[in-house]
């Protein structure tokens, strides 16, 4: 600190940071019970609040072909009964001790997880045993889950984003396990039965499978024990994971999707990138900060802030088990539909370009991934979520301690050419969702070859 | 709970809470104005929403964008506006907390001098597609209308600072004092009073492009922290929030005509508002789903709830807070409840006391203020249906007018 009393603070320029504490992620312990299920624990003293989170490595990409939306409807069936307690009976049984419980479903994973107060750890452990190990499936609640899913596919019509999200995805990865959002389509929902869910169930959703995550006031061993008691009965490995499919070949460099009347444009940029465990990881994590991984990202700049096309503008690598998706994300103003595609390729170019990525962008990217890294592990469902990185992908235990250094260990050269190496400009996919009639005569000028028209019900 | 903190009061007016929590090396500055909407006029609205804007586009000594060196720093940052205040927050790496103070400072005592034409027309213009606030308000006003609303309300006097995290609280409050006690204090803002009250059922009715058609039944309900306001937050969550609740059940559980529903009583500094949403299952009317919401209410009102309902009711939000209260800034967490309560009530650790609110209710204190609050022919019931279908809306609304 550079104040004195007495003295006005010097306005005249920004102060410098002090020197960085340390953070350190707090040590994991793990054990693996008789059935396979690992048990993993973080333990935070005084903190009244605990989390458990369970994690099946087993994700919407496991869905059979034809009934896609499976996984998650079997994710979402789960907390529909179990033993003596119904539907709401669950729902009852964990608001009497006050417990938030939540389900995610992506391509590689499902995560159940409940957090409540650390008094009631073991009962709030116990429902989440009886909710993932235990689960009722019976076919009248079957019926009633899937319509409710099969109402919010309707209304997701309605929202061109979402038309955007699941058209994209289809468009690079076709019929791959990636090549659909995880909610599934109006025809695969109802070629599903409850028998389908229960097999699902049966098959993928194993301890074998599965992490047991706890994160709160609790001491290792109490863990282990409540688990094993939880989980009791509950057997059997799940099958490998799906190796890598055979991706399609180059898709249509540009599709249309028509929306008639809508005032902007939901655009979708991209290509299949690289998986999780790319040597890259780290330099394209930090090179994307500058691409549009951030505010001051050059393309929220461009679109943003230069030409006031969109509220906002970004791009990300969805880092899976398998290659993911990499995409810029953006929804601009419908007379900006063909300038925005063609700045938002320039700067993608323009990266392996006339541009590549320069010391001070990469700093800034850097400092922002790097130096606020601490606040990612405050609370518990935070840790927990952290923790389940690690075992959803097998990373190494020091994998946040090193993040840091890594992070900073990534030069300008070494950004551009992992960016270089998994982004190809030649291969991007360019999607509109939008009022086609008002751009479509200009669309030619883009050079992107004859567009591709999907209506917004496809698939 | 247990929040330790402690406030100072510098000589300017301006509040100082600061809490110390060493866990992650972090801290978190949270800055409250006392100005939100409420505070605006009619053919003068969306300023104090405009500043949310304006107060990152930069000050008199670092007139840049303010993302950038924050950021750069490792911070993450953001602000908000609601009827009553308007927050802004960042949270840093520890050894970043001056970079924070020195920056909102420069925003609270030199955001003028920095304020010209070009900046204000920039953000004027991209209003066009913000919501808040009259489009043609915003048109209208100059650029000396706005910094007459700085000049009022944007003082220490009319705010509450707040810190929280990896913090010395000596070092924390000296380096508060001093980038914020030489700012000039305005004159004390007058609060606002008003009346909301309703003596009709109005019944308005909006087509747009959606699938399913939505129905909002919204009542005037008591301010925040007055006699009645913890019942409603009790009450409206047992009418519809989450599986176990009433109007779950029914509409979609068993009688599968909605594909949810949820409500809320939000509590504002003036006067709440309940309101019940739900969204028609493919198929069905409005009308259909107003009718079992209607009968739940009375059924609440008229049976009360179950000793089980407030039972889970009062743990429910017993565990709300301490989720709340694990993370030491953003919006929700800890600095920002603290400024929260510190501008509400005058007490940053009215914790106990809120939570008190919830212990106390009763079935017989929600049945009564149920029955005088949430009255059928007091309440405006907005039908939003698919473009051409305005056969789905409650029978006798009238189309709504929107700019």
């Amino acid at each position: 600190m550079t104040l004195q009393a007495g003295v006005p603070v010097d306005r005249s320029r920004l102060p410098e940071p002090g020197p960085a504490r340390l953070f350190r992620f707090p040590p994991i312990e793990r054990s693996v019970l008789d059935s396979g299920l690992s048990v993993w624990s973080v333990t935070r003293p005084r903190s009244p609040v605990v989390t458990f989170l369970l994690l099946v490595r087993c994700g919407s990409a496991a869905d059979p072909p034809g009934l896609e939306g499976l996984a998650a409807t079997t994710a979402d069936m789960l907390d529909e009964g179990s033993g003596a307690l119904s539907a709401i009976g669950i729902h009852e049984a964990l608001a009497r001790i006050g417990a938030q419980f939540d389900t995610d479903i992506g391509s590689d994973a499902i995560a159940a997880s409940v957090t409540s107060l650390g008094r009631v750890a073991d009962r709030s452990l116990g429902l989440l045993a009886d909710i993932v190990a235990r689960p009722a499936l019976a076919d009248a609640d079957f019926a009633r889950v899937r319509e409710l899913r099969q109402h919010r596919l309707t209304q997701l019509r309605g929202n061109p984003g979402a038309v955007a999200d699941r058209l994209f995805l289809r468009t690079l990865y076709g019929a791959h396990p990636y090549g659909h959002a995880p909610g599934g389509g109006e025809a695969s929902l109802a070629a599903m039965t409850g028998d389908d869910v229960r097999r699902f169930h049966a098959r993928q959703i194993r301890p074998g499978a599965s992490t047991l995550i706890a994160v709160g006031d609790c001491a290792h061993d109490r863990i282990v024990a409540l688990a094993r008691a939880a989980f009791a009965g509950w057997d059997g490995a799940a099958p490998d994971p799906a190796g890598p499919d055979a991706l399609p070949p180059q898709p249509a460099r540009l599709t249309i999707v028509p929306r008639a009347g809508a005032p902007q444009s939901e655009l979708r940029i991209g290509e299949v990138g690289p998986p999780r465990d790319t040597p890259d990881y780290h330099a394209l994590v930090a090179a994307n900060m500058v691409l549009g991984g951030q505010f001051v990202s050059r393309v929220n700049l461009n679109l943003r802030e230069r030409h006031g096309f969109t509220y906002g503008a970004r791009t990300a690598f969805d880092f899976r088990r398998l290659p993911g998706p990499f995409s810029l994300q953006v929804s601009v103003q419908t007379d900006a539909t063909i300038a925005a595609i063609r700045e938002a390729l320039g700067e993608i170019a323009d990266v392996r370009g006339p541009r590549p990525i320069g010391p001070a962008e990469l700093a800034l990217g850097v400092a922002a991934l790097t130096r606020g890294y601490a606040r990612n592990f405050e609370a518990a469902e935070q840790i927990a979520r952290a923790a389940m990185q690690l075992a959803l992908f097998r990373l190494p235990d020091d994998y946040f301690e090193q993040f840091v250094p890594r992070i900073e260990q990534v030069t300008p050269e070494i950004a551009t050419a992992a960016m270089a190496r998994h982004v190809d400009p030649a291969r991007l996919s360019t999607l509109v969702v939008g009022d086609a009639d008002r751009f479509h005569d200009a669309l030619p000028s883009l050079d992107l070859g004859p567009a591709v028209v999907l209506p917004p019900d496809s698939f | 709970m247990n929040l330790p903190f402690t406030r100072h009061t510098l000589a300017n007016g301006l509040d100082v809470i600061v809490h110390e929590d060493h866990a992650c090396p972090i801290a978190a500055v949270n800055l409250w104005y006392h100005v939100g909407s409420k505070n605006e006029t009619p053919g003068r609205t969306g300023f104090a929403h405009l500043f949310e804007h304006l107060m990152f586009e930069g000050s008199q000594h670092y007139d840049h964008g303010y993302f950038q060196p924050l950021q750069g720093a490792g911070a993450t940052l953001n602000g908000s506006t609601n009827a009553d205040r308007t927050n802004y927050w960042e949270v840093v790496p520890a050894n970043a907390l001056e970079l924070a103070l020195w920056m909102e400072s420069d925003r609270m005592g030199f955001l003028l001098p920095a304020l010209t034409e070009a900046k204000f027309e920039n953000q004027r213009a991209v209003y066009h597609w913000v919501t808040i606030g009259e489009p043609a308000d915003l048109e209208a006003a100059r650029l000396d209308d706005v910094q007459a609303f700085f000049q009022r309300y944007y003082h220490p006097r009319n705010a509450s600072l707040s810190l929280a995290g990896d913090v010395d609280p000596d070092a924390a409050l000296a380096l508060a004092r001093a980038y914020f006690e030489p700012i000039v204090p305005g004159e004390p803002v007058d609060p606002v009073t008003a009346e909301a009250s309703l003596g009709r059922e109005v019944r308005v009715l909006l087509e747009d492009r959606i699938e399913l058609p939505r129905l909002y039944l919204c009542w005037h309900t008591p301010a925040m922290f007055a006699p009645g306001d913890a019942d409603l937050d009790l009450a409206a969550d047992f009418l519809a929030n989450g599986k176990t609740s009433r109007l779950y059940r029914r509409l979609v559980f068993e009688e599968r005509i909605a594909a949810d529903v949820s409500a809320s009583q939000n509590s504002r500094e003036l006067a709440g508002f309940l309101q019940v949403t739900a969204t028609a299952a493919p198929g069905h009317t409005l009308a259909e789903l107003e009718r079992v919401i209607g009968e739940e209410i009375e059924r609440l009102a008229d049976g009360g709830p179950t000793a089980d309902e407030i039972e889970r009711g009062r743990i429910t939000a017993e565990a709300q807070f301490a989720f709340r209260l694990q993370t030491v800034g953003g919006f929700g967490g800890k600095s920002d409840q603290l400024n929260a309560y510190n501008v509400f009530t005058g007490n940053p650790g009215y914790f106990d006391k809120d939570l008190e609110r919830y212990r106390g209710v009763t079935p017989s204190s929600l049945s009564d203020v149920m029955r005088r609050h949430l009255l059928t022919d007091r309440r405006v019931a907005l039908s939003i249906v698919p473009a051409g279908r305005t056969d789905l809306a409650l029978p006798g609304s009238i189309p709504a007018v929107v700019s």
